[in-house]
């Protein structure tokens, strides 16, 4: 066997024991009644009431930029924003939804994720997946402020109060945290409720995916009945000429899913949206963790080992075993 | 009896004031932190959660802090006695290494109030790499301060404490190998679940932890042969080459697998064509591999090995490496997506000078006070 060749081979070997490690855990399955929102970006025409809707019901302030006092200016997520209208703009930027010389409107907020990296990396449980909605939801009494769950989230969405001595972690939890819980009173998200062109839909995942597959089968220029509000019993249609739309549902299969998801006739990385595979970085971190620790058997078994070899080999020279 | 003895000396020299200084600015700094949060200090922002005092302070001031865990693997579990000399000096400064980057790791905790959270049994999130290293940080500077202790019941002259300490030590010193392997690798292992942030060159998945602890236990014994180098000039001690230079020896092997599993997954996942691409990612890799290259070369001979300053080249270059190493992946090409971009504040580099001057503060005042240093003269241990 050439040298090279045995490198390979060793290399693989080692690369495919690795990687076995991470088989250990596949992605997570959606929660059997996730609840979610459809963004349709061609639908989207940037009045940014979602923006206010979503402060008005979480009670945070408008981030104002200079002058312009009438609008809330925040140009992404923050400790005071949990919902953001996005520009993406393009050359002459006079065609609604083309990438070339034309321009689009892409929502930011939390993405809800099937397989959430934030959960996995959070030390103290202060985010959970709820077991039947899947919402990921804050628990602040726990949080340490470690802000390890911006870091393992692909979208960057959990915001820390960096101007606030005693701040903590800020998110979208669909508006059902503790004292809001809009979903739980059979209501809607504030940001679906206030989207007048039905851009952000609400319902559970299943029927946004449905719903979302229906679109994606339109033919461009074609007039579609576009339903507002809350995708089962909708409050209102708006009628719109289907967009080119990208053949791709995102959320549908990235990074194992979200409930969430995105439909754009610009490309999603044009948008902002991250190369994400569709395995979650989630599933590999937490198959090599355990690994290595399931059940302390690893680390316990080394610990018996070293005691016996250390204890051997000061035990020789006595008087000197003073480390 | 000891082997070792305080070098004695003034405590209130210029070096010693000089540090003074630049560790109150850095504590000045911190007290903003602490009054008007981390925004009125730091840089971090909506992507960049965790800058210089996380990379810096904990990340890498702990692999830096490293020289107590490779000499305690030397002496007491490959059993080589000779080392022996240099086991203190290691000691504190892996003690003072660690105890500054777990203040380094609660000064950054957003809520560093309810730090004891992580310690409640019911809030524990065993899926979490941050566990891990939380728990295990924390308990490791409570088995240093242990492997410690002996150098204070030397000075108090506590001899039946000391011996009472000395039935139990061996499962302190054993859990002192352990317990570093665990959470270094652990430091590693963080960047898995940040994906695609981290720039393929560095984004190594399941090889996180693995090259992670390597890179840290080359550092532990340039750090040992770093420190013990100049302690020697500093207090014009007599050199301790040979010792020293058998500790490169171990620097030899643990590089050679470092980048051997460094390179074979780079070429195993096709991402030989980004190493040549000449952009940031790879020129700072390729300064990376040079830093871990040299030392390699100056090792493989025995010559350059007994020679003092080759040595201290080689460690120097060792340690550059392995703090590149981390700065790289966590920090210089860390990219969260467009939109963000992180360069730490003056004051915030400043608090982690001051932290860094503290450290070389303490470590100055406590070996002329403290029996630390090995006895000049005659150093063979029985």
């Amino acid at each position: 066997m050439k040298r090279r060749d045995f490198l390979k081979a060793t290399g693989a070997t080692l690369l495919g024991s690795a990687s076995s490690v991470a088989q250990a855990r596949p992605n997570l399955e959606p929660a059997p009644e996730a609840v979610g929102m459809l963004f349709d970006s061609t639908l989207c025409v940037g009045c940014k009431a979602c923006v206010s809707k979503c402060k008005e019901v979480n009670g945070m302030p408008p981030v104002i930029e200079g002058d312009a006092v009438q609008y809330d200016s925040a140009r992404d997520l923050s400790g005071d924003t949990l919902n953001v209208i996005k520009l993406y703009q393009n050359g002459q930027a006079n065609q609604k939804d083309q990438e070339v010389d034309g321009f689009c409107f892409e929502k930011r907020s939390c993405m809800h994720c099937v397989d959430p990296g934030c959960v996995s990396v959070c030390p103290v449980t202060a985010l959970r997946r709820h077991p039947k909605t899947g919402i990921i939801s804050y628990h602040v009494d726990a949080c340490i402020g470690c802000r390890n769950c911006t870091m393992g989230c692909p979208y960057n969405v959990p915001q820390f109060e960096y101007d606030n001595p005693f701040g903590q972690i800020r998110k979208c939890e669909m508006c059902n945290q503790a004292g809001v819980e809009r979903i739980d009173q059979g209501q809607m998200t504030g940001c679906a409720e206030a989207c007048p062109t039905g851009a952000t839909l609400f319902g559970t995942r299943n029927e946004l995916l449905i719903e979302a597959k229906r679109r994606l089968t339109l033919k461009p220029g074609d007039i579609y009945n576009y339903p507002c509000g809350d995708v089962n019993h909708p409050d209102s249609w708006h009628e719109q000429e289907v967009a080119a739309y990208q053949p791709h549902i995102w959320g549908e299969k990235e990074a194992g899913g979200t409930n969430v998801l995105h439909l754009s006739a610009v490309p999603f990385d044009k948008l902002g949206m991250p190369p994400l595979p569709e395995r979650s970085y989630a599933s590999i971190s937490e198959g090599v963790q355990h690994t290595l620790y399931s059940y302390l058997a690893l680390p316990a078994a080394a610990l018996v080992g070293l005691s016996y070899v250390v204890h051997r080999n000061t035990r020789d020279s006595e008087g000197d075993s003073d480390e | 009896m000891s082997n070792y003895q305080p070098t004695g000396g003034r405590l209130l020299t210029l070096p010693v004031v000089l540090l003074a200084v630049i560790a109150g600015i850095g504590l000045y700094y911190l007290g903003l932190r602490f009054v008007h949060g981390l925004g009125a200090v730091t840089q971090l922002n909506g992507a960049h959660a965790w800058g210089i005092w996380v990379v810096y302070d904990v990340v890498i001031g702990t692999a830096l802090a490293c020289g107590g865990y490779a000499l305690a693997i030397t002496v007491y579990v490959l059993n080589k006695g000779q080392y022996h000399p240099l086991m203190r000096g290691a000691l504190t400064a892996s003690l003072f290494g660690y105890a500054l980057g777990g203040l380094g790791a609660f000064v950054d905790m957003g809520r560093w109030w309810a730090f004891y959270n992580i310690f409640l049994p019911w809030n524990m999130n065993f899926n979490s790499v941050m566990l891990e290293v939380g728990l295990c940080v924390s308990a490791y500077i409570l088995v240093l301060f242990i492997e410690f202790s002996p150098v204070l019941f030397d000075k108090m002259g506590a001899q039946k404490l000391r011996n009472a300490l000395n039935k139990v030590l061996f499962l302190f010193i054993a859990l002192g190998v352990l317990l570093p392997t665990m959470h270094q690798s652990s430091l590693g292992s963080l960047l898995i679940a940040m994906g695609y942030k981290v720039a393929p060159l560095w984004q190594s998945l399941h090889l996180q932890p693995l090259l992670a602890l390597l890179t840290a236990l080359t550092m532990g014994f340039s750090i040992v042969i770093f420190e013990a180098s100049l302690v020697n000039s500093a207090f014009r001690r007599h050199e301790e080459t040979p010792l020293l230079s058998g500790l490169g020896k171990a620097i030899v092997g643990l590089l050679t697998v470092y980048l051997v599993i460094r390179f074979v997954e780079i070429i195993l996942r096709d991402k030989l064509g980004l190493v040549l691409a000449f952009d940031m990612n790879s020129v700072l890799f390729l300064l990376e591999t040079a830093l871990f290259v040299l030392p390699l070369i100056v090792l493989l001979s025995p010559a350059k090995r007994r020679n003092g300053r080759w040595l201290l080249t080689a460690a120097l270059s060792m340690l550059l490496a392995g703090t590149l190493y981390r700065f790289n992946a966590f920090l210089f090409t860390f990219n969260p997506g467009p939109g963000y971009s992180y360069f730490p504040s003056a004051p915030e580099v400043m608090v982690t000078i001051g932290i860094i001057a503290l450290e070389i503060l303490v470590y100055l005042l406590f070996v002329k006070i403290l029996p630390i240093l090995p006895v000049e003269e005659k150093q063979q241990s029985h």
